[in-house]
């Protein structure tokens, strides 16, 4: 019958499946008893040293944070360093009302209302457990007062701690960077564990791209605190191991002169050693004190660096956008000889304009009335535009842009530090793919010129000339020199020197080109001739001057009734020896005129700098 | 047959049990529940600091948890068992979505934002996949077929997977674990179960080997959180702390010195049953392990007393998975487990495993008052 079959199935289903439930049940209670076997272990034979550590001693876990590593110039002079100060901490649990204990620290130390604003949302946002910085570097006097009224504040701490200090104040504001206190955003990208206890973090330069490396590993310490909270003794403590310590490519001299050579202009400065890529000097006008970040920089002071109209925050070496004007001719002079466009020899007549074949738009030469008759030696050492006008029309935007990309014109040069910026070397496919616009045939001639769309940044530029320098040896730009593990002697070298060479079918080109900028300098009509004199070896250069304000159409550039803001800005670029050359410096001066007057002697007095020449008299 | 015929004695009684039951609810397990329940709010009280405000939200859940349950024991497990594929595949896609456009919350992707409310579909999955398993297995019969096993294993991993990726290895691991189980009662061969068991510890070894260095360290600190004292060893040495200083007797309710001075992370959450055993001692949590012990035990008597393989696979895994719960959360308090998030059941404060948890003691209830409607 099959229903009698199916029953017995059923049956027998059932069976097999109330085994399994009544194994299940047994194992339940296997494993529970295994469970309650563990809590008498834990409550009744280890009680004694659980209640001990409970009852009136309790056991706290703190980080012990790594030391930063510091980091030193080629000289071996410290830039950023670490110095012991007095904070004053709270762990919010051990306190009965933390509002109130806030507002009565305020008022005896005199906290800004909105300071104390941002520390309330801060410990709002931690866990209760866990310390809050409430002021760094006391003053002795305020240890003092709160030494006396400590026994006001359970939970409230003055600690001694270890916090960055930046000896050369703003000199190096921008290329060494500094740390900051750890805010939210930074708490994404952390590990968490490893920053216990670390109250600050890189947030711009060195200090942040080398965060990893300077950072170090956090180690932590058991002990035993008494019911105030304070430490009793120590049960046991794993060391934490320090950050390593950089050496930067960076000269405190070079930097000093370029910083004083700049003066009260804004602009930016960078040096580079060719032959490594390292970066010898970084100057960023106007700059600011990086140490009244590291405490946490008070909204006051923050809003006025923020809203000065000179940027001050702004770091203008990596980020600042220039057009390179005259110094981009070289290049484009270089792509000229490279492409057969133009030789050695070849002239252009220069009238003092140039007009596109059928339109009557005169662009015009710096110089009134033209040049008259010039090559290519002459076109970079008078800086002619009309040369440059009509050898950009000759190679067209499309092949001038794939040139320079050679150099790294609209690139970033890779340098290791954060943010930088990518300028922009225009071409028919940007303008296409960013402005939705055909070329226009006239702004090919203002782009030989370095004018129009293009836009480099200093580094870039100094880059690119380091490039031309080593005749086409491309080491890209490092900051860092070495680093060295704390209580060793080796130091790791960082950064990787190259033997590529950029593809150039003539190598006579580059000293073509070369000797046209030592013409520049030494030359009897070069545009920078006044830096020239009394100097043991040749320097290549090339001025430049970058119009900030457009001018129409015949109207005449006249500094004296233009506004500061709207001056040129002035550019020079050199690198020394001319034949072998060690030194490379791109110099930006906002609104300084002519590069000729006031970046090229710049130039001059770094060259006497890093060579040890004495002032030219 | 003795306690079949007892139960339909009891059913006829004009007791309170028997107006519950015509309401399709238990009685005893409602009492297990309910005590249960109430010891949670207690030791709640305490742990979050005896804030009125904690109870009545967790009161407010409970009384939603306990609608859901109601409603569910009113369901007759025929049609929860039409309902298995539908559930299933709702489930599948509102983790889909999870994935695409999940809300994050603590760094993993487990919410839904339905702009009224936020949903895990993970809980979902708590009772869908041994809804499915079951359903599925008990198509044909017991035990299942090599087929059958393999295509019940694929129900079980594809959510799991799709949780992990969350990633929510805890909740992964249970509801594979909820699904596993089925596979167990179903009968299948123990040889399969042991063969099964050495495969995977055979494994192991060979995940090791191809793992990354920072993969392996993770794994240890995972396996032993005490070499992280500053991390997720914090919770582990401090909670050790409060249940040895509970002693047999406990330091008594709001007492415990531990929790009040917030030395214990997630006191109210996660880490409760070390505040019950800091305030109650050995004997407290013995009585409330031996509690949870009695509760199961109830869900496993109505699953052997069942009348089909679909509801007695269903109401055995329900019960066992809750036993599971009990035993990964206090054995990671204790210190014998790994650190998951996994909340006490019914304990904890917390909203949407409360209501999981009850849905699936409302399928128990369904389960075992709708047995006598059915045809012999």
């Amino acid at each position: 019958m099959p229903s009698r079959l199916a029953l017995t199935d059923h049956f027998r289903e059932g069976r097999l499946v109330n085994d399994r439930l009544i194994f299940s049940a047994l194992f339940a209670v296997v494993l529970f008893t295994i469970v309650m076997i563990r809590l008498v272990v834990l409550q009744v034979m280890e009680y004694e040293y659980f209640d001990s550590l409970s009852a009136k001693n309790r056991v706290d876990i703190e980080a012990l944070p790594p030391q930063r590593g510091l980091v030193f110039d080629r000289n071996g002079v410290v830039l950023a360093e670490n110095i012991p100060t007095f904070s004053l901490e709270m762990i919010p649990e051990q306190v009965t009302d933390v509002d109130v204990t806030l507002d009565e620290l305020a008022e005896l130390l005199a906290i800004a209302e909105e300071d104390m604003v941002d520390l309330k949302q801060q410990i709002k946002r931690q866990r209760r457990f866990n310390r809050v910085v409430i002021r760094q570097r006391l003053t002795e006097k305020e240890v003092a007062i709160l030494s006396v009224n400590r026994h006001r504040f359970p939970g409230v701490d003055v600690v001694g701690r270890l916090i960055r200090y930046y000896p050369h104040g703003s000199l190096f504001a921008h290329a060494v960077g500094y740390v900051g206190r750890i805010n939210e955003r930074d708490q994404k990208t952390i590990d968490e564990l490893n920053y216990k206890g670390t109250l600050q973090i890189g947030k711009t330069g060195i200090e942040k791209r080398y965060e990893n490396i300077l950072h170090g590993t956090v180690g932590h310490q058991k002990v035993e605190t008494n019911v105030q909270g304070r430490v009793v003794r120590e049960l046991e403590s794993v060391a934490s191991q320090a950050g390593d310590d950089l050496f930067l490519h960076l000269d405190i001299n070079l930097q000093k002169v370029a910083a004083t050579a700049l003066g009260d202009y804004n602009g930016s400065v960078v040096a580079l050693d060719p032959r490594t890529g390292g970066l010898l000097a970084m100057v960023s006008k106007p700059d600011f004190d990086p140490n009244e970040f590291v405490t946490g920089i008070s909204r006051k002071n923050y809003a006025v660096l923020r809203d000065s109209l000179d940027r001050p925050l702004f770091d203008r070496a990596l980020r600042g956008h220039y057009p390179p004007g005259s110094t981009l001719k070289p290049f484009v002079a270089l792509a000229g000889l490279e492409l057969d466009v133009v030789d050695e020899h070849s002239k252009t007549f220069d009238p003092g304009w140039f007009s596109l074949p059928g339109q009557d738009h005169r662009y015009r030469c710096w110089k009134k009335h033209g040049h008259g008759h010039v090559d290519l030696k002459t076109a970079i050492a008078q800086s002619c535009d009309v040369y440059f006008y009509d050898l950009a029309h000759a190679l067209g935007i499309d092949r001038m842009h794939n040139f320079l990309d050679l150099f790294g014109f609209g690139q970033r040069t890779g340098i290791d530090l954060p943010s930088e910026s990518k300028g922009l070397s225009p071409s028919r496919q940007w303008k296409r793919d960013h402005r939705n616009q055909a070329w226009f045939p006239g702004e090919t001639l203002i782009s030989g010129i370095g004018q129009g769309f293009n836009q480099t940044t200093p580094i870039q530029l100094a880059q690119a000339t380091a490039t031309l320098a080593m005749r086409g040896v491309n080491n890209p730009p490092q900051a860092v020199r070495a680093r060295r593990q704390t209580g060793h002697e080796d130091m790791q070298l960082q950064g990787a020197m190259t033997t590529d060479s950029l593809p150039m079918e003539d190598s006579q080109n580059w000293e073509t080109v070369i000797d046209s900028m030592v013409e520049v300098v030494h030359g009897t009509r070069g545009t920078a001739r006044h830096i020239g004199k009394n100097l043991p070896f040749n320097v290549a250069g090339k001025t430049g001057t970058a119009q900030v304000f457009g001018i129409k159409q015949d109207e005449k550039y006249d500094a004296d009734t233009l506004a500061k803001k709207l001056h040129d800005h002035a550019l020079f670029i050199a690198f020394a020896p001319a034949e072998k050359p060690e030194f490379v410096v791109a110099i930006v001066v906002e609104n300084g005129g002519s590069g000729s007057k006031t970046a090229a002697p710049i130039a001059r007095k770094m060259i006497e700098q890093y060579f040890g020449i004495g002032p030219d008299e | 047959m003795s306690s079949l015929l007892n139960e339909r004695s009891e059913s006829q009684s004009f007791g309170l049990t028997g107006v519950l039951s015509r309401v399709h609810l238990d009685a005893l397990l409602l009492l297990g529940l309910v005590v249960l329940l109430a010891v949670g709010l207690m030791v709640l009280y305490s742990a979050g600091g005896q804030d009125s405000g904690l109870i009545i939200r967790q009161l407010i859940r409970m009384g939603t948890a306990f609608i859901v349950l109601f409603l569910l024991a009113q369901v007759h497990p025929d049609r929860m068992r039409d309902a298995a594929y539908w559930l299933y595949g709702l489930g599948l896609i509102l983790l889909l979505a999870v994935l695409v456009f999940g809300h994050e919350g603590k760094g993993a992707q487990r919410w839904l934002d339905l702009g009224f409310f936020r949903f895990q579909p993970s809980e979902l999955m708590k009772l869908a996949v041994p809804l499915l398993v079951a359903a599925f297995l008990a198509e044909r019969p017991l035990p299942p077929t090599a087929l059958r096993l393999i295509i019940g294993l694929m129900i079980i991993v594809l959510p799991s997977l799709l949780i992990a990726k969350q990633p929510d290895l805890g909740t992964s691991l249970l509801i594979a674990s909820s699904g596993l189980i089925v596979l167990f009662l179903s009968g299948i061969r123990w040889r399969i179960i042991f063969g099964f068991i050495t495969l995977s510890a055979s494994a192991l070894p060979v995940l090791w080997y191809v793992m990354h260095a920072y993969q392996r360290q993770r794994v240890l600190t995972f396996l032993n959180p005490e070499s992280d004292p500053l991390g997720s060893g914090y919770h582990i040495i401090q909670s050790k702390i409060a249940i040895g200083s509970g002693g047999i007797f406990g330091q008594g309710w709001l007492e415990g010195t531990q929790s009040h001075l917030e030395f214990l992370p997630e006191r109210s959450t996660d880490f409760i049953f070390a505040v019950i055993a800091e305030e109650f001692g050995l004997v407290g949590v013995g009585l409330l392990l031996f509690w949870y012990l009695l509760v199961a035990g109830r869900g496993l008597f109505i699953a052997s007393q069942a009348q089909t393989s679909f509801a007695r696979l269903l109401a055995g895994s329900i019960s066992v998975t809750f036993l599971v719960y009990v035993f990964v959360n206090v054995g990671m308090v204790t210190g014998l487990l790994p650190v998951v998030g996994v909340p006490l059941p019914l304990v904890s404060y917390g909203g949407t495993s409360m209501v999981t948890l009850l849905a699936g003691f409302g399928i128990l209830m369904s389960i075992h008052t709708h047995r006598r409607m059915m045809s012999p």
